[in-house]
């Protein structure tokens, strides 16, 4: 059988609101990096394939859309590229992948700053591209205004999706922005040529010229080309404009489907998305389904866990991902079960970190091995070499060039 | 009087021509081990910080891209972050640009570098206004040349508005009260000409309350900026007179401000050059020189110079008599070539008659003369003679090899300053602001109380 790809998304104390207020919590640590640390070896304990980390460009709120004024949950962030970078050099084969916003940040820098963290982590950088609407986000920069969503748009991701349709497009055109000029050096431009005293080969960097909608970008990147060629990209997609942004520039995307036969209904419109952009086959897609998870090996105990959390929170928890409570063993059978139709992994999200992660590397993984379905050794030095993606050539490459189209 | 402490400093060889990449010991210049390296080594020196540069669009030079230097850098906070994680005292310092950003965003960043580091921060604060480089960017050159430096003190007065909207005490993690922060943290508001912003940041206070902050400039608007703003000034006055006329100017300018002279470092950036004796140091030099100015690189200096195309010229022949054109520019993205030529082509000239050099022995002696060159000791004592005397508090060391350029500076000069009681035998503190001894960060809008310093808001 083929092997499941198992990724854990970090945020905060875990996904829970009221994660913070448990006993094994670290939450006056939560801006440091030895707590970031602790996690990140954990997972690479459990040889998961990669970790990612949230980010936004203002305080997290209760409220998909809104911003709120709550004291009782965890606020605050450190910069995900940053936290990944400080955490590379402590860490050797996991994958780091870090959000950034793409609505109101330059194209120009996240492709340097995501390049510069594959050199520090020697060819483990992905990215996670995300947008926002959130007038509060705007009013942070001064720059623009975004549409807005209404109360009724967030119960409805296709509403969302359709009311957000310029920020998706402007995302799609950031994302291949950024792979341009992630290809914008040629691997072998740097020819340290003594005799002829050139540090490079001038006819190996290109202009990318990408005119788009909403900007222009001249390059070539200011960093060379990344040890991945093209690190990997992720996307987090709920409807039908998302799967677009997704099946146009993602290497991996994250469904949240809520049962099997959800899941085959959205491979179904995320198949559709990719015949409307024309992805070819031979590019393929990793596709992974989000789940919050909270696990006990005691049946029973983790419902009764999240229960007691929510009580706390004042609210049921609600997410746009399933939310799984049980034992690693029922876990494992309902991943197994989800995978048949058409995914190559999942992205879970630990309910209450460390708890919850250290029952997904201590628990679930130990299981699936014994299934016969996760490794037992890191197999490849590099993130994409983890999920079995070969190393593009560069576009710019004049021959043999087989690089990622977009 | 007791002597003064030397703060010193070191900078990554990176794009300029400083850097002899051709030498077989040169290793890569992008790798994170050249960095960890080379930061490593400055941390056993007891360096105050480690220092990056940064340039946000490639070097052309007559139209192409220049290829003579090194060309490629990281993005100089992504590898800092990861630099924190294998140093445990070191400074990390950061060039940001103030154009090419936009406050929110760089001041989450460099408090999160402060987190990562446990205060550990700095940034050099810069600004340009071309046009060329505005084209990587969503908001392009738009920038009156005039307007750099309101810019840049409205970015950085923001950016410290930022920084102050937490409080030390605003997290508070209470999990048994369930207050995991006060009420209205990260709450601003910021009304001014080059930004409007307001909303809540999302970062909480920095270790050092605000990262340490470097200028460069050597304008008189650079020298009031730092003066005014800045805990670091970087400068090019590497001869004693020049540092002691330019350590008195800007120091003279801080009481206006209501900062005592200690308030703000004085650190040029220097290079240098050491032998087993004065004559082998001399040599080493005259060799790093030629290679730091190859003929191909004369002859690329002396264009971008001059503004025009002089690739007929032999590079050991004598300067062109051609007049320089002022005002066209054949190299773009060096800053040292858009003011002030026709002077500097007058100082060749000058260079050139009254010694008898040749183009690239006059590019070597303008461009590649090492500060420092000589024995350890000789070296260690014009070291301290520069900063006992008031013509600077300290150096960032530009060494000519990645990564090990600055092994003989840590093993042989370092220790003779130790000796000497001008440079400390381990780190006090924490945080680049105790290496420094620089007090608490200003609060900008607080009255500040004459005798310590402190924001007055603190005290009362």
């Amino acid at each position: 059988m083929t092997r499941l790809h198992l990724s854990v998304a970090l945020d905060g104390t875990g996904w829970h609101p009221a994660a913070w207020r448990e006993p094994g919590a670290r939450p006056a640590d939560v801006f440091k990096a030895r707590y970031w640390a602790d996690l990140v070896r954990e997972a690479e304990r459990g040889l998961l394939d990669f970790v990612t980390f949230e980010d936004t460009l203002g305080l997290q709120s209760a409220a998909f859309h809104l911003t709120d004024d709550r004291t009782d949950q965890v606020r605050g962030r450190l910069d995900a590229v940053l936290l990944a970078a400080a955490i590379a050099p402590l860490t050797s084969h996991i994958g780091l992948v870090p959000t950034t916003n793409v609505t109101h940040t330059e194209p120009f820098h996240v492709a340097s700053g995501i390049a510069s963290l594959d050199f520090a982590s020697r060819g483990r950088a992905g990215w996670r591209p995300q947008i926002t609407s959130r007038a509060s986000d705007a009013a942070h920069f001064g720059r623009r205004t975004t549409p807005r969503l209404t109360s009724e748009d967030v119960l409805d991701s296709e509403l969302i999706a359709k009311r957000l349709r310029e920020l998706f497009g402007e995302a799609r055109e950031v994302v291949e922005a950024v792979r341009r000029l992630w290809d914008s050096w040629e691997d072998d431009a740097e020819i340290r040529d003594a005799a002829t005293g050139r540090f490079i080969d001038r006819d190996k960097l290109h202009y990318i010229d990408f005119e788009g909608e909403h900007f222009s970008i001249r390059g070539p990147s200011i960093t060379p080309r990344p040890p991945q060629g093209q690190p990997l990209v992720t996307v987090l997609a709920h409807a039908s404009t998302p799967y677009e942004l997704a099946a146009a520039g993602a290497d991996v995307v994250y469904l949240t489907p809520h049962s099997r036969e959800d899941t085959v209904a959205r491979l179904g419109t995320l198949g559709r998305a990719l015949a409307v952009v024309g992805r070819p086959a031979a590019e393929p897609l990793k596709v992974f389904a989000d789940l919050v998870v909270f696990l006990d090996d005691e049946p029973g105990r983790a419902a009764a866990r999240k229960r007691r959390l929510d009580e706390l929170d004042g609210a049921e928890y609600a997410s746009d991902a399933e939310i799984f409570t049980g034992t690693p063993g029922e876990l494992a059978d309902l991943l197994l079960d989800w995978r048949e139709v058409g995914l190559d992994g999942f992205r879970l999200r630990p309910g209450v970190l460390p708890h919850d992660l250290a029952a997904i590397t201590g628990g679930l993984v130990p299981e699936l091995r014994r299934r016969g379905v996760f490794r037992s050794a890191y197999e490849a030095g590099t993130l994409r070499g983890l999920l079995g993606l070969p190393r593009p050539a560069s576009r710019y490459a004049p021959t043999g060039a087989t690089g990622v189209t977009l | 009087m007791p002597v003064k402490q030397i703060h010193l400093a070191a900078q990554l060889p990176s794009v300029q021509n400083t850097t002899v990449w051709s030498d077989p010991r040169s290793e890569s210049q992008i790798e994170f081990d050249s960095f960890a390296r080379l930061a490593r080594t400055a941390e056993r020196g007891k360096f105050d910080f480690f220092f990056l540069s940064e340039g946000l669009r490639l070097r052309e030079h007559k139209g192409r891209f220049h290829d003579l230097d090194v060309v490629g850098r990281p993005d100089s906070l992504t590898v800092l972050s990861a630099l924190a994680a294998v140093t445990t005292h070191l400074g990390l310092a950061a060039t940001v640009n103030s154009t090419f950003n936009e406050p929110y965003e760089v001041a989450r960043r460099l408090a999160t570098l402060d987190h990562l580091s446990e205060g550990r921060s700095a940034w050099n604060v810069v600004t340009s206004w071309d046009a060329f480089t505005g084209e990587n960017f969503r908001r392009g050159g738009f920038l009156d040349e005039a307007d750099r430096y309101t810019r840049a003190a409205e970015f950085l007065e923001t950016a410290r508005e930022l920084w102050d909207s937490w409080q030390p005490d605003h997290v508070l993690a209470d999990a048994g009260a369930g207050e995991f922060l006060r009420a209205g943290a990260g709450e601003f508001a910021h009304r001014g000409r080059h930004f409007d912003i307001s909303g809540r940041f999302n970062t909480p206070r920095p270790p050092q309350g605000h990262p340490v902050i470097i200028q460069a400039g050597d304008s008189p608007q650079g020298r009031e900026f730092a003066a005014s703003d800045a805990d670091v000034i970087f400068s090019k006055h590497s001869n004693l007179e020049d540092g002691r006329a330019f350590y008195k100017d800007v120091k003279g300018r801080l009481a206006r401000y209501g900062r005592d002279p200690e308030d703000l470092k004085i650190i040029p950036s220097v290079t240098y050059v050491l032998g087993d004796t004065a004559e082998e140091a001399a040599e080493r030099a005259v060799e790093i020189g030629r290679a730091q100015v190859g003929p191909q690189t004369a002859l690329m200096l002396m264009e971008a110079l001059w503004g025009r195309d002089l690739s007929g010229y032999d590079p050991d022949g004598p300067l062109p008599d051609v007049d320089p054109l002022p005002d066209t520019v054949v190299t773009k993205g060096h800053t040292e070539y858009r003011k002030g030529r026709e002077a500097a082509v007058r100082r060749w000239r000058e260079l050139a008659e009254t010694r008898g050099l040749s183009i690239r022995e006059v590019v070597i002696e303008v461009t590649a003369k090492p500060t420092f060159v000589g024995t350890p000791r000789q070296v260690a004592d014009s070291i301290n003679e520069f900063v006992q005397t008031d013509a600077a508090d300290g150096f960032i060391f530009v060494p000519h090899l990645t990564p090990g350029g600055l092994d003989d500076l840590v093993d042989r000069v370092v220790p003779l300053l130790q000796e000497m009681g001008v440079h400390r035998e381990d780190y006090t503190g924490p945080t680049l602001r105790d290496h420094l001894g620089l007090k608490p960060p200003r609060t900008p809008g607080a009255a500040r109380n004459a005798t310590t310093g402190r924001p007055a808001k603190e005290i009362s």
